[in-house]
């Protein structure tokens, strides 16, 4: 540590504050002197702007539950009178619902980005694993946070997610009935989730947020070559690829954040509901338990998954195989760190097997999302079979196309940058 | 008093703090995840509803409300009971594989009752919720004003927002808006023809 002598016996104001807190060495570990590999690409922005979002969601999240009233009898209209009658509540609400959206867009790269580079891999393992939970929690939060307005998608929504408990064997009557705390989807439903949604979650989630970050500045970043920069270290003990995260990086994400929030602001004032995607039409009517809409679709960034729900058939009686099909689509992504066996990380030193892999993978996640957006009818349940099954195929398959993959040499150094 | 720290002793009593601990815990726990059982209120407006269906007389019906939702008690006589499996051609889903329904209605084939004399069924049309109107006269192709029910009309339900028609057991026709059977809620019957919507057994007749 060059430079800490200095900061205990400081003066003025801030060494008083470090005599007593940590703030100017909590400073130099996490930001001024975290070193991180020089050669990051487009691909890195994603990690910082799933923060931007995650505050975006906070901050406009805290002002909706101001004018936001759960219960069933007045949530729709409170949504309605946030729109409408709330000076710039239709803003806040904008900018709330087209974060959902952006916060999956960002999440989902931010996991390809693992993918082409090796991010999980050993010593990544609990990295990847927290931010596995965090997309659990995150796809936690965005269906309940769907059935808050009382529309009625929100409230067929809800009631398609939470039967599917009712189909696991011996519990699933009662489990059902638990989560709902009535016989339908009701007041206490739309209740408890309003308490989940704006309270448990989000702690949860800024906590695993927090360990993600600590992981992340303990082991490392990983960079598109994937290799270690910490194993080669010039005269002053910094890895002589890594640069200081400030001011290097955090000017770069300041602008990869500000060409985001230009994006992100054209869909909040120009297409909000993204013709439907971001904010479903049967969700302009209230909730009515009388009246199903013609078509149930979930929200885009679900419909992979609900894709892969409805592929599977039922079998001996009972749907449940559908759910542990999808419940396994994301209890998989854990194991990812144990299934890649290749020597090396990037897919810059990997060979054609796992390109075309992850290539095949890729275009299944799309064709899924698009099948979960369709009626199960025509060409698309059949789609969605095969896709599910090369969904499953690039991860259980992988420990031996891995292997037999060829591989070129690593170089010592990072490449790309003088 | 010795400086030598028992280590055992030390584990044992670290153990024992910590399970005694852990089942406080499990323990305080419980009330917690009671409380998002059904509320008192939600099971009493959720309660069984209790039908005398024993005055019922061939061709009757009654409508029931069972949690919000309007339910169809109907008589069958004989005739249309032998009747039902005769038309299994023209319906969609005549063994009710896609619909919505106990088992046991399920494993009842075409007559999707417990007793077969009986059919009960919610009044909810699965295309968009409407009530379906009783239309129970076989061959009688005007029996609701101005709809033409079709030649053979073996006895059933027509809905009247968009047309579609289902059996008498709720069975829904082929090529019609409504994409399943009426839902069959759980019931129990006993001896006296009560009938008891929203429990899977009666507990005492």
């Amino acid at each position: 540590m060059a430079a800490a002598p200095d900061t205990g016996n400081a003066g003025g104001f801030l060494g008083w504050i470090d005599a007593r807190f940590p703030l100017s060495k909590l400073w130099r570990e996490q930001v001024s002197e975290y070193y991180a590999p020089k050669n990051f690409n487009f691909w890195y922005y994603f990690g910082v702007l799933s923060m931007v979002v995650l505050a975006n969601q906070l901050i406009t999240g805290i002002f909706l539950t101001m004018s936001y009233k759960p219960s069933a009898a007045e949530a729709f209209s409170s949504v309605e009178f946030i729109m409408r009658d709330l000076d710039w509540g239709w803003l806040i609400r904008y900018m709330h619902s087209t974060g959902a959206s952006a916060f999956f867009i960002v999440i989902y790269l931010h996991m390809f980005r693992a993918l082409l580079y090796g991010s999980s891999r050993k010593p990544r393992e609990l990295l990847w694993i927290f931010g596995c939970l965090i997309f659990l929690l995150l796809m936690a939060e965005a269906f309940m946070g769907y059935v808050l307005p009382w529309g009625n998608m929100s409230f067929w929504g809800a009631q398609v997610i939470v039967s599917l408990f009712g189909s696991l064997p011996v519990i699933g009557g009662g489990l059902v009935e638990w989560i709902r705390g009535d016989y339908v989807i009701a007041d206490a439903t739309l209740n408890r989730f309003f308490a989940l949604h704006v309270a448990a979650l989000p702690i949860a989630l800024i906590f695993l947020v927090i360990a993600h970050l600590m992981a992340l500045h303990e082991v490392g970043s990983n960079n598109p070559d994937g290799i270690e920069i910490k194993k080669l270290k010039g005269a002053d003990g910094h890895p002589l690829d890594g640069i200081p995260f400030h001011p290097y990086y955090t000017v770069k994400d300041l602008a990869g954040i500000a060409m985001f929030l230009l994006l992100f602001c054209g869909v909040i004032f120009f297409a909000p509901t993204f013709g439907g995607l971001f904010l479903e039409a049967p969700n302009f009517e209230p909730a009515n338990p009388l009246q199903t809409p013609p078509h149930i679709a979930p929200v885009w960034y679900f419909t992979p998954f609900y894709a892969m729900l409805r592929a599977v058939p039922s079998f001996a009686g009972t749907q449940v195989w559908g759910v542990l099909v999808m419940g396994g689509a994301i209890v998989v992504l854990f194991f990812l760190p144990w299934l890649d066996r290749s020597p090396v990380k990037s897919i810059r030193y990997r060979g054609p097997v796992y390109k075309i892999a992850l290539a095949i993978f890729s275009v299944s996640f799309i064709i899924l999302g698009i099948c979960g957006l369709k009626p199960p009818a025509g060409i698309y349940p059949l789609l969605a079979k095969i896709c599910t099954g090369l969904y499953f195929a690039f991860f259980l398959l992988m420990p031996w196309y891995t292997k037999i993959d060829s591989v070129k040499p690593v170089p010592q150094r990072v490449t790309g940058h003088a | 008093m010795s400086d030598q720290v028992d280590h055992s002793r030390r584990r044992l009593l670290t153990v024992a703090t910590v399970g005694t601990g852990a089942i406080g815990a499990v323990f305080a726990a419980a009330p917690f995840l009671a409380s998002w059982q059904p509320s008192a209120r939600a099971k009493a407006l959720g309660a069984p509803v209790d039908v005398d269906a024993s005055k019922l007389e061939d061709g009757q019906m009654l409508k029931v409300v069972w949690r919000g939702q309007p339910v169809y008690v109907i008589r069958r006589s004989k005739a249309v009971v032998d009747s039902l499996g005769g038309h299994d051609a023209l319906l969609a889903d005549p063994n009710s594989e896609g619909s919505t329904q106990p088992d046991y209605i399920k494993a009842s084939g075409a007559a999707r009752a417990r007793n077969a004399d009986y059919w009960i069924g919610l009044a909810v049309c699965t295309h968009l919720g409407c009530s379906p109107l009783g239309a129970f006269e076989a061959n009688n192709a005007s029996q609701l004003s101005g709809v033409d029910l079709g030649q053979g009309w073996p006895g059933g339900f027509y809905c009247p927002c968009h047309g579609s028609k289902y059996d008498i057991s709720g069975r829904v026709f082929k090529a019609q808006p409504a994409p399943k059977n009426l839902t069959v809620p759980p019931y129990a019957i006993t001896a006296d023809a009560h009938i008891v919507i929203g429990v899977d057994a009666a507990k005492t007749a």
